[in-house]
């Protein structure tokens, strides 16, 4: 690797440029969603030439990469003339080619297929296991482009949005054919995510990216949405890697429907208030479709009704009131529940610590960087000024020190950009976690409605009851109460059906719930094991390349060595 | 007042082995740095261990102590007496308050002590120094007064002869009618000058890095400790087997942080201070070509004003005037003290001459040596990094295979 200077000032040009293309790989996994951390700033200064259309930072004006011209015994200048920094490469895969740390000197016990096998592993950070392995899923967002909302009547000048290009490639066989682009907006995305919710209730579903109202305010337009593209990107990547929701309807629809989404918007859903105040009581009186809608959690704009009860109802929960037949018995899930909130407190917790590290390593790499700078000047300067050849040996010293340092600086800044990939899962797992809560909440939820409508049942059976006994006492019968416990009978049919199927969907979201769990926690015990094999494979790399270097210089300069030992 | 015959070469720390009690040697160690007094009039006191078969010492092993202040009175006698030669820099009076007892700086400091005598201890021509005898051996009562009788309000007689010279100076060209001020205008030295100037900027620049980079490692290391302990946790929240893949990576993290941090300290110790030693020794060149101005400027002035009153007592002489014997006195004065200030200022070229080679070759070694250990601290550093994570490696792929 290290041939003579002056051909590797060639190679080492074409290694920084590859280096700082690499960046912009849109398959890395690099993301700037969520949260607004230093993190995500550390790793957007790593990755800040994401977006095609920002040029990448010319070599010339980040003196570490100046081409060691110091080297050549000429007066050239230190900006490296030559170089193409304009056009944007198609970047290859660097960390497959050129990162390979079981190369030099290596002592792991043969495992080269190993060492490849890790990088495979760290880098597409796939799980081996399941069907996953044959099947081909791959989405990718990007050409963000403004649209103008078509003129309303009311509004002069109609507001503009944004919208972004869905490109899908696949070979399953449920999308009709292998590669296909539909153009979304991000309104679209909340209506997919908000459907999916309905749909597959206690499942763990990723979350959608944020609104960020503010955010948007505060950012650059550019830098708002090419962040928000990279969060879509990743969301939808979720989704596709999700065993049932790859499957949906929802998504199908999503990422092949031409035109306008085929999908009933949340806001056409809430607009039915009206009729919020007719639901529950038709649901009560037999309508065909009653019982289904009864599987729907109340949402608020429509099921107000509905809402109060088991808000009603809830509330005579906490407070201790008539315990109601079914109850959160299940000892497991309360401490699964307590589990997964102490998970989540420690991934945060190792998320933050690992935004440290990474930004440590920058840092070191930095400082190293312009020590190795510093040298190069003094090394020109007393190269410059010699009178004697004392001068001369140590201006030689100095450039053996610099160009290693400079050297180190490099693997520094290589080895962190690999770390934060690897690392990344961690904050991976935060957004799922989030999906975790989500599915406990709808068991909850589903649990409540239950609850309600026993409570329900058992007040309309009670009041019943007081009708009858009334009755009793009018001799000939009571026309009118006798009609009245007739419909109070047929409401408590109607309810107890929808008991039944409330039950009904309460089991299937505790199945659900445990399937998403047990296969959560699977997939998170591999990703976890990959996220480290990855990390420590990175760091030993990275480490062996370091001493290497400056075993070199130790070795070059060994004539200075005062040590006995 | 020095000897003008040839100093025999005495050998210092590090004498040759051969015939020990025959060649002269002189050894100096600054040790055992001890916090004294209180408040704010505390201080630190060292030991200084003084071993030499010399004639002039009291005896072979001689043991004083010393506070800072003492080597400062020292650098300042040796300054004064022997123009020319780089006198060897001390470490700069303390910065911050509350840092000026710790124990980095304390070490730091006595360190540089001891490199600081033990130079003067080498030198061809410093070690014979009257006033490095009552150094190293003058009890501390002695030393006291001697301290006390140069400190005044200027804190360094240097400085005080400084202004008094510049006014002198001033005062003479305005009588002269010179305005342009009096400079060496060799090349060889202009070139010199330019260099030392230059690289004082360069040096000031590797060391502000140096130092930045014995940060970097400490930082790095307290945030792979704080890594490792969160990892822990979070292992403590998984089960098997992830749960102890987690408490290996946490407890590596932790094990190589203390690494980090010992390197830090070798940084600090082995290549930040040589390179702020040498930006010390720059700046005490300068000291020296400030002097050597000075002495070239009495020179020259004192030149013209012989040359003048050579001309005056001509012209008296020639009119008979009967105030030629005092011209001729005062003529025989100011020329024994021009030729004083030529022999002076030719002295300090001539020592300048010599203590360049001395510098550069002294320099080259003991910057040879720095970054020899640099290089070796580091990479131990990223070998004993690489050990440890690889360890790691087989128990992790046994956890991925359950």
């Amino acid at each position: 690797m290290m041939g003579s200077e002056n051909d590797q000032e060639e190679s080492k040009e074409k290694m920084e440029s590859l280096f700082l293309r690499e960046e912009s790989d849109p398959l890395t996994r690099s993301d700037k969603s969520n949260s607004n951390s230093t993190y995500r700033s550390a790793m957007s200064t790593l990755s800040d030439s994401r977006h095609p259309s920002i040029v990448v930072t010319p070599a010339d004006s980040d003196p570490l990469f100046a081409p060691p011209s110091y080297f050549n015994e000429s007066r050239s200048k230190p900006n490296g003339g030559n170089r193409d920094s304009s056009s944007y490469l198609e970047p290859p895969s660097y960390a497959d080619v050129i990162f390979s740390p079981f190369d030099d000197n290596s002592e792991i016990n043969g495992s080269d297929d190993g060492g490849s096998r890790h990088i495979q592993s760290s880098d597409s950070l796939s799980r081996s296991p399941s069907s996953l392995s044959s099947d081909y899923f791959k989405i990718t967002v990007s050409s963000p482009q403004k649209e103008q909302e078509s003129t309303n009547s009311m509004i002069p000048g109609g507001t503009t949005y944004v919208t972004y290009q869905i490109t899908t490639r696949t070979n399953l066989s449920e999308y009709g054919g292998s590669e296909f682009s539909v153009r979304r907006r991000f309104r679209d995305v909340v209506t997919l995510a908000d459907r999916l919710a309905e749909s597959y209730r206690g499942f763990c579903i990723p979350p959608r990216p944020d609104k960020s109202v503010v955010e948007s305010q505060v950012m650059q337009k550019q830098e708002f949405v090419e962040q928000r593209r990279v969060a879509l990107e990743k969301y939808l990547r979720r989704l596709a890697s999700h065993p049932v929701i790859r499957n949906s309807d929802e998504l199908k629809v999503f990422l092949q429907a031409q035109g306008k989404l085929p999908l009933a918007t949340s806001t056409d859903v809430a607009s039915r208030m009206l009729d919020g105040a007719v639901k529950l009581p038709k649901q009560l009186f037999s309508e065909a479709s009653s019982s289904v809608e009864v599987v729907q959690p109340a949402r608020g704009g429509r099921d107000f009704l509905r809402l109060f009860k088991e808000l009603r109802q809830s509330v005579s929960n906490d407070w201790g009131g008539p315990k109601p037949a079914v109850v959160e018995e299940d000892k497991e899930f309360l401490e699964k529940k307590e589990k997964m909130y102490d998970l989540e407190q420690q991934i945060i917790n190792a998320s933050q610590q690992a935004e440290s590290l990474v930004k440590a390593q920058q840092d070191m790499g930095e400082t190293m960087g312009e020590l190795g700078l510093a040298f190069i000047k003094l090394t020109k300067f007393e190269n410059e000024e010699a009178v004697f050849n004392s001068q001369r040996a140590r201006a030689n010293d100095m450039k053996n020190l610099a160009t290693s340092a400079v050297k180190a600086s490099r693997f520094y800044r290589e080895l962190n950009s690999q770390t934060v990939k690897h690392l990344d899962t961690l904050h991976d797992y935060l957004g799922l976690m989030m999906a975790v809560q989500g599915a406990f909440a709808d068991r909850s939820s589903a649990l409540l409605t239950v609850q309600t409508l026993l409570s329900e049942i058992s007040s309309l059976e009670g009041r019943a009851e007081k009708l009858e006994a009334a009755s009793l006492k009018v001799f000939g019968g009571d026309k009118s109460r006798i009609k009245k416990i007739e419909e109070l009978k047929e409401t408590i049919k109607v309810t107890e059906d929808s008991k039944n199927v409330a039950i009904r969907e309460y089991e299937q979201i505790k199945e659900n719930n445990w399937c998403e769990v047990e296969r959560l926690d699977r997939e998170r015990r591999a990703d976890f094991l990959n996220m480290m094999k990855g990390f420590v494979v990175n760091q030993v790399g990275y480490a062996e390349k370091i001493a290497n270097v400056w075993t070199k210089v130790a070795e070059d300069t060994s004539q200075y060595n005062r040590e006995s030992s | 007042m020095e000897s003008t015959e040839q100093p025999r070469s005495i050998s210092g720390s590090m004498q040759s082995p051969r015939s020990p009690s025959l060649q002269p040697y002189l050894s100096v160690s600054v040790t055992d740095p001890v916090k004294l007094g209180n408040g704010v009039q505390a201080y630190i006191s060292y030991r200084v261990i003084t071993k030499t078969n010399l004639p002039e010492y009291q005896g072979p092993e001689k043991i004083v102590i010393r506070r800072y202040s003492d080597f400062v009175w020292l650098r300042d006698r040796l300054f004064e007496k022997y123009k020319g030669i780089f006198i060897p820099p001390l470490p700069e009076k303390s910065a911050v308050e509350k840092f000026r007892f710790s124990a980095e700086f304390i070490e730091m400091r006595r360190a540089a002590l001891d490199i600081f005598v033990n130079r003067i201890a080498l030198h061809p021509e410093l070690q014979h120094s009257e006033d490095l005898r009552t150094f190293l051996q003058a009890d501390e009562e002695t030393m006291d007064r001697f301290r006390f009788q140069e400190t005044g309000i200027f804190k360094k007689p240097a400085d005080l002869m400084q202004m008094f010279r510049d006014v002198q100076s001033k005062v003479s060209d305005a009588v002269l009618g010179k305005e342009k001020p009096v400079e060496e205008t060799t090349a060889a030295y202009e070139k010199l000058k330019h260099y030392i100037f230059e690289l004082e900027n360069h040096l000031a620049e590797a060391q502000k890095h140096a130092y930045r980079l014995v940060k970097r490692h400490r930082e790095l290391g307290q945030s792979l400790l704080d890594f490792g302990k969160a990892v822990k946790l979070l292992g403590a929240c998984e089960g098997e087997p992830t749960g102890k893949a987690f408490s290996d990576l946490g407890t590596k993290s932790e094990l190589l942080s203390i690494k980090l941090q010992k390197e830090a300290q070798q940084v600090l110790m082995n290549f930040e201070e040589p390179l702020k030693d040498y930006v010390r020794y720059v700046q005490s060149i300068k000291a020296t070509i400030a002097e050597r101005g000075t002495a070239f400027k009495q020179h020259c002035e004192l030149a013209e004003t012989t040359k003048l009153k050579e001309i005056n007592l001509d012209k008296l002489m020639l009119t008979r005037s009967d105030k030629v014997g005092e011209a001729e006195i005062e003529y025989r004065e100011i020329k024994a003290e021009s030729e004083e200030a030529t022999r002076r200022f030719e002295r300090i070229v001539t020592r300048m001459e010599e203590e360049i080679v001395r510098f550069q070759e002294q320099k080259t070694e003991e910057m040879g040596v720095a970054f020899h250990q640099f290089a070796k601290g580091q990479a131990r550093l990223a070998c004993s990094i690489a050990d440890a994570w690889k360890s790691l490696l087989p128990k992790l792929e046994a956890s991925s295979a359950v």
